[in-house]
């Protein structure tokens, strides 16, 4: 297809557009966030970071981002440690129900977050479950865990068996193969899967809503603040703050990983 | 596995729940098989509506997404040089990943009446455009939120076409446009549609964007749901609209499926 220089240069226009429309949001809210008047506005005439400050000396903030720290760290462990073996008995194993199983791993992306939310919720109210972290952090665990699959079962498609063939030839235990030749492989597959599930875990709402209870996650008291169009300066910057530590983890995973298995997984909300 | 179990245990505890009902007086659950819930869907002409505008939106929003998707991405996979591809590909993954509420409060403050649109119109004078929590509203953050989501599949399915396809077909004639419409698109094709399922069903299920971006008449299913469950407590009833969610999502998977976008993802 040849395309005239025109057409070509229109192209290139559009997409800087496109681009243009996919940051300047994020750019926004953080210019906002170090700004020193209670509305915002564009420009920006005095500078500050007191908004950052009065939000971690709010108690409420405090400890929503407690219990979002630890929801994240469990939900991730448990995805890392499920995810993975999941990876390897689909990878490895020809078994009755395999294609069942990997069906199944994506239902939770194919259907709305909400669905999750709910159905945990109704399970949880069915077998007389109170709502509590436990219960936040079984919801995260179910797409953290999607995340991780997706990451090292990439890894183990692109690697090939020749080398664990070749390791347990020259006389290797299975454990002292697992030790030295597969972990190291998927290492870095592993590490991604973990940075990207707590990464999600951090920011979810929706399956949140359901099985959180009476208690409030960094989101969810973000979600409230802004239907209650209060303290929105303080939102700011907790905002800017929640994207931050999303963009961080996310992008270290992106460097590690060089980017596989980071569409396929994708969000659940 | 065993994780699939509860996964899978959930979905069925949110069946049965759909035909339990809530006594109105104490608010407590009565396990007792009832289709009250789903006849009450199907009456009220409300949820008619509330599902008639999910659907729309859901529509609209995929549609959208894929006339913006599809110059870029072939833009990106085609003509772009790699350092151009490589930079354009990581600024679309970051907004994909990006915390979700963080994207759309930036939109409350870029459409809200002192937002940064109107601010800027005004200062250009130019007329001010008023879509803060309206339905317009709703549908450019919806566009913009799920846009990353379209285009990636979309750039996998242009990268996977071999340029020599595209020079055979200049070689037998073709112009550009009968190229893009004969060669091209029936082999992106797959790949719109696999985005296209990612920005329906997060449109389905989402009741955060309407309750903060959207007026007054913008409820969706999500936010029927969340009303039921958590302000009303009536899990059943929400349970009830859950599935109804479920089965426009297996109509729109069976559809996808026919259409081959399953080998895209």
């Amino acid at each position: 297809m040849r395309l005239s220089r025109l057409s070509r240069t229109g192209l290139a226009v559009l997409s800087a557009f496109v681009v243009l429309f996919l940051l300047g949001p994020l750019l926004v809210i953080v210019l906002f966030a170090f700004d020193k008047s209670n509305v915002q506005s564009l420009p920006i005439k005095h500078w500050t970071t007191h908004w950052f400050a009065v939000a971690f000396d709010d108690p409420a903030v405090r400890s929503a981002l407690w219990l979002s720290v630890k929801a994240g760290i469990a939900a991730t462990a448990i995805a890392l440690i499920l995810g993975t073996l999941v990876a390897f008995g689909i990878h490895r194993f020809r078994f009755f129900g395999r294609d069942t199983i990997s069906l199944m791993l994506v239902l939770p992306i194919a259907l709305p977050g909400i669905v999750t939310g709910l159905a945990l919720q109704s399970a949880f109210n069915i077998t007389h479950i109170d709502l509590s972290i436990y219960t936040i952090v079984v919801g995260h665990a179910t797409f953290c865990m999607v995340v991780v699959f997706n990451n090292v079962v990439a890894r183990l498609r692109r690697t090939s068996t020749s080398l664990i063939e070749a390791s347990s030839d020259l006389g290797a235990g299975p454990v002292q193969t697992f030790r030295m030749v597969t972990l190291p492989m998927l290492k870095t597959a592993i590490i991604a899967g973990g940075l990207l599930a707590f990464a999600l875990s951090f920011d979810e709402v929706i399956v949140t809503t359901f099985t959180a209870g009476a208690q409030n996650t960094l989101p969810l008291w973000i979600f409230g603040a802004i239907l209650r169009g209060q303290e929105l300066p303080e939102v700011n910057a907790v905002v800017v703050f929640v994207l931050l530590l999303t963009i961080i983890p996310i992008a270290y995973a992106a460097r590690i990983s060089s980017g596989e298995g980071m569409f396929g997984s994708s969000r659940s909300n | 596995m065993w994780f699939l179990v509860v996964y899978i245990a959930s979905l069925v505890a949110l069946l049965v729940t759909a035909f339990f009902s809530v006594n109105s007086l104490t608010g407590n659950i009565i396990y007792q098989w009832t289709w009250a819930n789903f006849s009450q869907i199907f009456t009220q002409s409300v949820y008619g509506s509330i599902i008639l505008r999910t659907l729309i939106m859901a529509l609209l929003v995929t549609v959208t997404d894929a006339v913006i998707a599809l110059p870029f991405a072939f833009f990106i996979a085609k003509i772009a040089q790699r350092r151009v591809r490589q930079a354009f590909l990581a600024l679309v993954f970051l907004p994909l990943w990006a915390s979700y509420l963080a994207r759309v409060y930036a939109w409350i403050n870029i459409l809200s009446n002192h937002g940064v649109l109107p601010d800027f119109e005004r200062h250009l004078g130019l007329p001010i455009t008023n879509v803060a929590y309206t339905n317009t509203a709703m549908w450019i953050v919806f566009s913009y939120l799920w846009l990353p989501f379209m285009i990636v599949p979309i750039y996998g399915a242009f990268e996977r076409v071999p340029d020599s396809f595209l020079e055979a077909s200049s070689d037998l004639g073709a112009g550009s446009w009968f190229t893009f419409r004969r060669v091209l698109f029936p082999l992106i094709l797959p790949g719109v549609v696999a985005g296209s399922i990612f920005t329906f069903s997060l449109t389905l299920g989402d009741f955060i964007t309407p309750l903060l971006i959207g007026g007054a008449n913008s409820n969706f299913i999500g936010n029927a749901i969340y009303d039921s469950a958590i302000n009303g407590g009536d899990l059943p009833f929400a349970a009830a609209l859950a599935f109804v969610s479920i089965a426009i999502m297996a109509v729109y998977l069976f559809l996808a499926r026919a259409a081959g976008a399953f080998d895209a993802i």
